[in-house]
């Protein structure tokens, strides 16, 4: 397979994006107030150009949708001149999927592990076996993670599977819940509340203390699903539980 | 190897340190000390690094046993009530406790955490480089969890170095500054104003997670959806009920409301501190003048093993007391001078 490249074209310059002040020892790097891909690609292309050529000060970035949250120490730089090199990195951060890692997660789909399959299927008035299709067709990418350890919140589900969230969240859901949620699709890590649909659980522990990695995905990460069944869950559990992967990485 | 073992505490008491910033970006929360300040002078008392893992003590009270050996401790941040086996010991000083002497905390005047911190640090497997206590996550050394009695910190026998008292700055009750922002521009003139003028008190539903506060309703221009985004300590965010909540170091590292400002690094250990009920407001400062506070609290921190001194104005040192009658030499219990320990 040839290795993608793909650059968004655009018309025009890209605009500069917005600087809000997080306190005095952040800043907010505004790219899109909405859920956009295109928004989301810079904020991954600003995070990787952070990366490649530091700004000295820098103490951690976090990408979320649509900004990236830039920490620094305002005893190394002042909040007006790390601005300034944020915009001049910006404007060279061109969106790209060069080198993109894909990662195909195994899902036990419905039953027990996915209690809500069936309701969605109704809602969407469709078959369960349709909406499993459909969520395992979907080419993802993890927008961000957050919220807790290895919530990763995914980019790319089709309209069609798009739902309104839950009206009463759960106050708790299983490790690996994998979900869907307004335009999102998402695998959680750790047992915890959430108002999303449970479609299924993953074997896969996006998130695992004295693993190496201890954190498996990276924002940007591609990440497409494969139905199992309850019996290989199980085993694949077991191995995961034990410290493998589990996850198939596709393309490094 | 001695040890201190939790004789009796409270809720909302856990060790903590300067916490494990770093892995945000992969939802992992940084944790550590509510109040740096507290945490840091405690652990100068005893000779630690200044964000050494301590115990951050929630505002009920807490007993703690010396077994194995003595142990000196470092107390710091909300001033309580207490003795070690009757005889009194101050805040902001250092105190050892013998083999087999209680430690009696009382509960928390003027403020919610207090700081014990234990010469030679706390035994424990640092997780992300921190022992700091994160429930929700499973993390955190030696117990991934709040203390309990019955909990054993194994830590090494007490030094014979003199006793030392702190000399913090006084406390104070001023307003506590922000810098509004990422999200004001969700909120009209007049409720930005409205935030600023009015007083507020947290509420008693609070936690390490976030502050809720109590008073008027802040009102949205445009609903109280947003996409979430990254969070920081002090984020000011405002929910649907227009009650804000201020995030704390257990936060999640995103989150959906709009955020209309910021408690500046300066002031974020003394909003930490300040008790459920009691009313306290907000002032708007510029970047400038956040960020030129920012560098005073840094050389503060940096300035506390300057502030070390000894401990005569404290009564009875009976430590020193006996290391002078061993060295042989004539003292008096009732003439500090004949028994103080020079510090500079």
């Amino acid at each position: 397979m040839a290795t993608q490249v793909r650059l968004i074209h655009m018309a025009e310059p890209l605009s500069p994006p917005r600087l809000l002040p997080s306190g005095d020892a952040a800043i907010t790097v505004e790219f899109s107030r909405t859920i956009d891909d295109a928004a989301n690609r810079r904020v991954l292309a600003l995070d990787r150009v952070i990366s490649a050529e530091p700004i000295a000060g820098i103490t951690e970035t976090v990408p979320t949708y649509r900004s990236l949250l830039v920490h620094y120490d305002p005893v190394q730089i002042s909040f007006d001149a790390l601005g300034e090199q944020l915009l001049a990195h910006a404007a060279k951060a061109l969106p790209t999927e060069t080198g993109t890692r894909r990662w195909r997660i195994p899902v036990s789909y419905g039953g027990e592990h996915g209690i809500d399959l069936e309701d969605v299927a109704k809602t969407l008035k469709t078959t369960p076996d349709e909406i499993v299709a459909r969520h395992v067709a979907g080419d993802y990418r993890v927008a961000m993670i957050g919220f807790t350890p290895g919530w990763s919140y995914l980019s790319g589900l089709e309209a069609f599977l798009h739902m309104p969230r839950r009206k009463d969240p759960r106050l708790l859901t299983p490790a690996g819940t994998i979900s869907i949620g307004g335009i999102q699709t998402g695998v959680q890590c750790l047992a915890g509340p959430s108002g999303w649909h449970l479609l299924g659980r993953t074997p896969v522990r996006t998130y695992q203390l004295h693993r190496d990695p201890t954190f498996l995905l990276e924002p940007g990460d591609a990440i497409t699903f494969t139905a199992i069944d309850a019996k290989t869950f199980a085993e694949q559990d077991r191995a995961a539980e034990a410290g493998a992967i589990v996850a198939e990485l596709v393309t490094p | 190897m001695s040890k201190l073992v939790v004789a009796s505490i409270g809720p909302a008491s856990s060790v903590q340190d300067g916490g494990r910033p770093g892995s945000q970006r992969y939802g992992l929360t940084p944790s550590g000390a509510m109040d740096r300040l507290s945490l840091a002078a405690a652990n100068t008392l005893v000779g630690n690094v200044p964000l050494a893992a301590a115990i951050e003590i929630g505002p009920f009270g807490a007993t703690f046993t010396a077994r194995g050996g003595g142990v000196r401790v470092g107390l710091a941040g909300a001033p309580r009530n207490a003795d070690i086996g009757g005889r009194p010991v101050a805040f902001d000083s250092s105190a050892t406790l013998a083999e087999g002497e209680t430690l009696n905390l009382g509960f928390a005047r003027g403020g919610s955490f207090s700081y014990l911190a234990i010469e030679h640090g706390i035994e424990g497997e640092p997780m992300f480089g921190s022992l700091a206590v994160n429930a929700r996550a499973g993390l955190g050394s030696p117990y991934p969890r709040p203390l309990q009695s019955g909990d054993e910190l194994k830590t090494q026998a007490a030094s014979t170095a003199p006793e030392r008292r702190i000399e913090l700055p006084a406390a104070t009750d001023a307003p506590i500054r922000i810098v509004f922002g990422p999200q004001d521009d969700e909120f009209a003139e007049d409720n930005k104003k409205l935030f600023l003028d009015s007083e507020w008190k947290i509420s008693a539903t609070s936690d390490r997670m976030g502050y809720r506060l109590e008073g008027p309703v802040i009102k949205h221009l445009d609903g109280h959806n947003i996409v979430s985004d990254g969070t920081v300590n002090g984020s000011i965010q405002v929910p649907g009920n227009g009650q804000p909540i201020v995030l704390m170091p257990d936060r999640g590292t995103s989150g959906g409301y709009p955020k209309i400002a910021t408690v500046i690094t300066a002031d974020f250990g003394r909003f930490a501190q300040i008790s459920a009920g009691r009313p306290f407001r907000f002032k708007a400062v510029t970047m400038a003048e956040a960020q030129a506070e920012a560098i005073k609290f840094h050389a503060l921190l940096r300035s506390l093993p300057d502030r070390l001194r000894g401990i005569e104005d404290f009564g009875l040192n009976i430590e020193a007391l006996s290391d002078a009658n061993v060295a042989g030499q004539a003292v008096s219990a009732v003439d500090a001078s004949t028994w103080q320990v020079a510090v500079p």
